[in-house]
């Protein structure tokens, strides 16, 4: 039964599947999925990463992934954690960045080469646009946030990190 | 491939260095001076308790040790592999965050290291590290910079727990007797030594900045005798308190 799904449907269904803290950005929106194996006579394999090593969403991600595909394809999903690629903001689509935006949380930078200090200086504000901004910490509400605040339109606000 | 004794031994002292300083970071919840503060070390807390989570994982799934949950709850104090540095109270915020600059530039150039360990879980695990890091010592250097720069009472408290908590800190750096030269031999990390040397280099500088004076490191005798199992009083209450809920019910699935 497996075998006639195919890769295509499966990264279908998955774009349904929202990460819990950010519920405007899909599993596929952040770069969250490494690999999706098809095997006939086997459940579909989907790998997948979290953005940070301590997220307390991975579990939660994970079992949402596996019900809402096999719920969507009436096909039997195994979720494994992908030991061999780790989440860099940089595979974030340029889409998700939009919609985190427009979510009010300003998304990160591209990265070339590794985080350096400075990237955090000067973050466009999501809700003006002006980059007349500072970094107040590199801490936020969830492990993968900083929070700033903006100098004109005084507002605070929090950006998805840069992480190489 | 370096021996499993060997390997297993390095990784204790590594995450039960991340699994107790976790804990005394996540005591700062609800007390922080100002709120960013709080969510800072709370943020710290949950990743040094996600970095403990991985290496006690690597212990379970590569070098056949026990489930990660039950070795961080159930192991009698003499069992854990902590440095005296990351069991001590959290005392001051001064102390705190001195231990947090120290330990933190220490377990970066520790996991720079392990890039090229020989042992592939290693590599792994420390390309998701190090990036998560970069944000601890970016907190760490800009306060202990701004305290030391803010008044004469915030220089002199940052330089008298600088001054109290480096031979503490050095003691982090004790390498194993049993060990060390295998590790080293078999590439699985430059041994204590040399990582010792690549973070007075790593401190240094910000120190400079924030006009700080590193002791001299020559009069300095480090505290050694966690990595052997020998601990401070405090160790023991923490222990006790942090298994306390998972040992109610060790059996219960959450």
């Amino acid at each position: 039964m497996s075998a006639t799904i195919s890769q295509e449907e499966v990264y279908h269904a998955l774009e349904q599947v929202m990460d819990p803290e950010i519920p405007v950005l899909s599993v596929i929106d952040l770069g969250m999925i490494t690999g999706v194996d098809i095997t006939e006579g086997q459940p579909v394999l989907i790998r997948m990463i979290p953005t940070f090593a301590a997220c307390p969403a991975v579990s939660y991600i994970k079992d949402n992934i596996r019900t809402v595909v096999e719920k969507a394809l009436g096909i039997a999903v195994t979720v494994e954690i992908d030991k061999h690629v780790h989440w860099e903001s940089n595979r974030m689509t340029a889409a998700a960045k939009e919609k985190l935006k427009n979510f009010g949380i300003a998304p990160p930078p591209v990265l070339e080469g590794d985080v350096r200090p400075e990237i955090m200086l000067n973050t466009p504000c999501p809700h003006c646009g002006s980059e007349h901004t500072y970094l107040r910490s590199p801490f936020g509400s969830t492990l993968c946030r900083a929070i700033h605040y903006c100098k004109s339109c005084g507002q605070v606000f929090e950006q998805f990190k840069p992480l190489e | 491939m370096s021996s499993n004794a060997a390997l297993t031994d390095l990784i204790i002292k590594m995450a039960d260095d991340e699994l107790v300083l976790g804990h005394r970071n996540s005591e700062w919840t609800g007390l922080g001076p100002v709120m960013e503060e709080d969510i800072a070390f709370s943020s710290m807390a949950q990743d040094k308790i996600g970095h403990a989570w991985a290496l006690y994982r690597i212990l379970h799934e590569n070098l056949g040790g026990e489930d990660p949950d039950r070795f961080a709850f159930m192991r009698p104090e003499s069992a854990f592999k902590c440095a005296h540095l990351v069991e001590m109270p959290n005392g001051g915020y001064d102390f705190s965050l001195i231990r947090h600059f120290l330990f933190d530039h220490a377990e970066t150039v520790r996991y720079e290291s392990l890039q090229d360990s020989s042992f592939e879980p290693f590599q792994l695990l420390s390309k998701k590290v190090k990036g998560e890091l970069k944000y601890h010592t970016l907190h760490a250097n800009a306060f202990i910079i701004q305290l030391s720069k803010a008044s004469e009472e915030g220089y002199a408290r940052m330089q008298t727990a600088l001054n109290d908590t480096i031979a503490l800190a050095a003691g982090i750096f004790e390498p194993s007797a049993a060990h060390e030269e295998e590790l080293i031999a078999e590439k699985v990390y430059p041994g204590e030594k040399a990582l010792y040397h690549r973070w007075l280099d790593r401190i240094y500088p910000v120190l400079v900045k924030a006009s700080l004076n590193l002791p001299d490191m020559e009069t300095i005798t480090p505290v050694y005798g966690g990595r052997q199992g020998f601990h401070t009083t405090h160790l023991a209450p923490l222990l006790k308190e942090m298994g306390e809920v998972f040992n109610l019910d060790t059996e219960a699935s959450w």
